[in-house]
Order: C-alpha cells, then sequence, then structure tokens
C-alpha cells in the first residue's frame, strides 16, 4: 500500500501544479490583460514589479509550495520510468534514496532562494 | 492458393537463437492459423511445437504473434489476416520453452499472488454451503465481463509496461483482482491492495490499452485496471463506499414458493 500513497500523492500533487501554473500563467503572461500583483508601470516581469511579489508573503509561501509539489511530482515520475528498467530491488532502493536526497536538497536550496528575496525584497 | 508461413524456431537445447522457418501452406476458406499449423506439422516438419487443446477459443492455449499481433490460433481465420505472408511467432513478454511454446509460469505465479478466488471470513460456509449467496443482475454485471477471460496471455504479450519491466504483474493477474474486489460474496479486497498496490502493481500501467484491443474474448483489462487503481487511492483516503455483504438466502428446495405459481409436473424419470 506504500505505493498507493505515493501515487495518491503524486496524483494530488498534479492538480496542485496545474492550479498553481495557472496562477502563474495569470499573473506572468496574461498580466497585460489581468494586471494583477503589477503595481508598477511596465511588465510584469519587471524589476520592480517582481521585487513588489518577493515581498509579499503569499509569493513567498506559494513559490515554496509550487517548488515542492513540483519536485515531488517530477522526481516521483522519474522513479516511475525507471523502475521500468526490471532492476534488482537493492538498485530500486538505493534510486529511492538518492531521489530522496537530491529532492530534499533542492528544495533546501529553492526555498532558502524564495526567503532570501522575500528578505530583500522587505529589507 | 498458396500462403508462405514464416514461423519463429527455437529450440533452446540446439539454437544459440530463434530463426525464421518458411513453409507452403496451402490454403482453403474457413482454415484457421491451427490449422495451418497442422499441415506443417503433418506434411513438412514433424519436429514444430505449439500448445493448443480446444481449438474453439475456450481453453487459451494457442495465443501466438500472428503477424505481429497477438491472437488465439485457433480463431484466427488464415485469410482473414494474410494474402501471401503470414508470419507466426511465440508470445512475446515470456520466455520460448520452444517454437511457439511461451512459458507462462511468471505470468500465472502473478495471478496466484492476487488471489484469484473468493475470499471470505466464515470459511467454513465456503467448504459447506448452508445456502446461497444472493447477487443482482447491477452486482453481476460489475464483473461479469472480467470473468470471461481464458488466461491465453495475449494481453501480456501486448503490454508495453510488460516488454520492459518484467516485475509487472500486468493485465490479466490485475484484472482477476478486479473481477474478485467486484464481487460481492468476496471479502478479500484489502488483502489483494498489497499487491495490487505494489511498486510493480497497477500504477504501471500507463493506459495503452493494448491488452484490451487484442484480448480474443472481448474482455477489457485496461478498464479493470483503471478502476482498480481508483479503488485503490480510495481505500488509502478511506473514502471507498463500503461494500454491502452480500446476503445469504435459502439453499435449493428450501425456499417458500410464491403465490400463484403452479407446482411443476411430475417427474417422468
Amino acid at each position: 500500500m506504500r505505493e498507493t500513497k505515493y501515487w495518491t500523492w503524486h496524483m494530488a500533487a498534479g492538480v496542485l501544479i496545474l492550479v498553481l501554473l495557472g496562477l502563474h500563467m495569470l499573473i506572468m503572461h496574461l498580466g497585460g490583460i489581468t494586471n494583477l500583483f503589477s503595481p508598477h508601470a511596465g511588465e510584469s516581469v519587471s524589476r520592480e514589479n517582481s521585487i513588489y511579489r518577493d515581498g509579499l508573503i503569499f509569493f513567498t509561501v506559494t513559490y515554496i509550495l509550487l517548488l515542492a509539489v513540483a519536485l515531488y511530482h517530477g522526481l516521483y515520475g522519474l522513479r516511475a520510468i525507471l523502475f521500468e528498467l526490471t532492476l534488482k530491488p537493492a538498485v530500486e532502493k538505493f534510486i529511492s534514496i538518492v531521489l530522496v536526497i537530491v529532492g530534499f536538497g533542492l528544495f533546501a536550496l529553492g526555498s532558502w532562494a524564495a526567503v532570501a528575496a522575500h528578505t530583500a525584497a522587505r529589507g | 492458393m498458396e500462403i508462405r508461413f514464416h514461423v519463429t524456431r527455437f529450440n533452446p537445447a540446439y539454437d544459440a537463437k530463434p530463426f525464421i522457418q518458411t513453409y507452403p501452406v496451402p490454403v482453403s476458406a474457413g482454415m484457421t492459423v491451427l490449422d495451418g499449423l497442422h499441415y506443417i506439422k503433418d506434411n513438412l516438419d514433424s519436429s514444430l511445437a505449439w500448445r493448443y487443446s480446444c481449438r474453439m477459443g475456450v481453453c487459451g492455449s494457442c495465443g501466438m504473434l500472428i503477424n505481429g499481433r497477438p491472437a488465439l490460433a485457433c480463431n484466427t481465420q488464415i485469410l482473414h489476416v494474410a494474402q501471401s505472408d503470414l508470419t507466426v511467432g511465440p508470445l512475446p513478454n515470456f520466455d520460448i520453452i520452444r517454437d511457439l511454446v511461451p512459458d507462462l509460469r511468471p505470468m500465472f505465479e502473478k495471478h496466484r499472488s492476487l488471489k484469484p478466488f473468493i475470499v471470505r471470513a466464515d470459511e467454513e460456509e465456503l467448504n459447506d454451503p448452508a445456502g446461497e449467496f444472493f447477487q443482482t443482475p447491477e452486482e453481476l454485471e460489475a464483473y461479469l465481463q472480467f470473468t470471461y477471460c481464458i488466461k491465453c496471455g495475449c494481453c501480456m504479450a501486448a503490454c508495453p509496461t510488460l516488454a520492459t519491466d518484467a516485475r509487472y504483474l500486468g493485465p490479466m493477474p490485475l484484472a482477476a483482482a478486479q473481477r474478485y474486489n467486484e464481487d460481492t460474496r468476496d471479502g478479500g479486497r484489502l488483502l489483494r491492495n498489497q499487491a495490487a498496490g505494489g511498486s510493480h502493481g497497477a500504477f504501471r500501467c500507463h493506459y495503452a490499452g493494448e491488452c484490451s484491443r487484442v484480448c480474443p474474448k472481448g474482455v477489457d483489462p485496461a478498464k479493470a485496471i483503471q478502476h482498480l487503481k481508483r479503488r485503490l487511492v480510495l481505500d488509502y483516503l478511506r473514502l471507498a463506499r463500503k461494500q454491502k455483504p452480500c446476503r445469504k438466502v435459502h439453499g435449493p428446495g428450501q425456499g417458500r414458493p410464491l403465490a400463484g405459481i403452479p407446482a411443476p409436473p411430475p417427474r417422468t424419470v
């Protein structure tokens, strides 16, 4: 049943990615129409608008959440692909451990970047 | 009319790898691939080996790769699939015992691991039934098509996931698990979930759908696997509706006859 747990969260992460990427599309790529979270003149990707969004706790939390679900969804998908190569159980275990370490490492790095950007934008 | 049969030959005792041997076979309308193989065996090459039994699409023994598609040799007519040349090989995704005989043991081991039988807490009722179990037509319909599986292995041979992942349980065993999970007489779903929800279980299915396309009995294993996945997730989230255990009714001859139904005529024998 452990795989059922992983799969269920994989699906849930996929749905969450859709929502968060939808938000990203609305803010970043349809900014000319929606004008969401872009109070300064110019494009939504301009420096001023980016700094403004980095300063909002909502965005910092959203960045970290998107990073977490994207990493989980992507790394679980990679694990599923690798497991289809008829590997030995020891190799499968090794791959799982490596992917968990890589996942947590990238999550820590990305979270640190989001928090640092938030702190710099506030300061 | 003459059709050239290009048959895969392999005897592990002598051959390093499989090779193709061609036989000219005179074909008339209505002849099946199995008939063609019999012609070769009787007239051209008595060493050719394949597996068959019923010759009417019931036993599932003669599954083989006919013109690149897994099918039963006994219900594939030659002129429906070939005009001049016909390739016949063993089912892929299985080891070859000899010529057209695949080693189906891994499939049946996986099948057994999923407990393809009615599991009940009241085992004495199974061994010594005191009555009958009542199922509505709708409850029967939920699993009926999956009971038509004849374990020929065509779905396993067509499965692209099984082609790379030999430990994947495969369409036939997973469809069998779903067949028993849906049966209201059964109480073994959580036991089956252990294997079906494993790292080489139902979640490895990519829903290519080839298993359903090639099934000679019209079973839809791909659908069974999707239902199985859904049930596994709902079981994990504890959102699955509790399956009502089917009612046990009286045994044969113990019931009360309905009013207005005339008595049967006296026995003549």
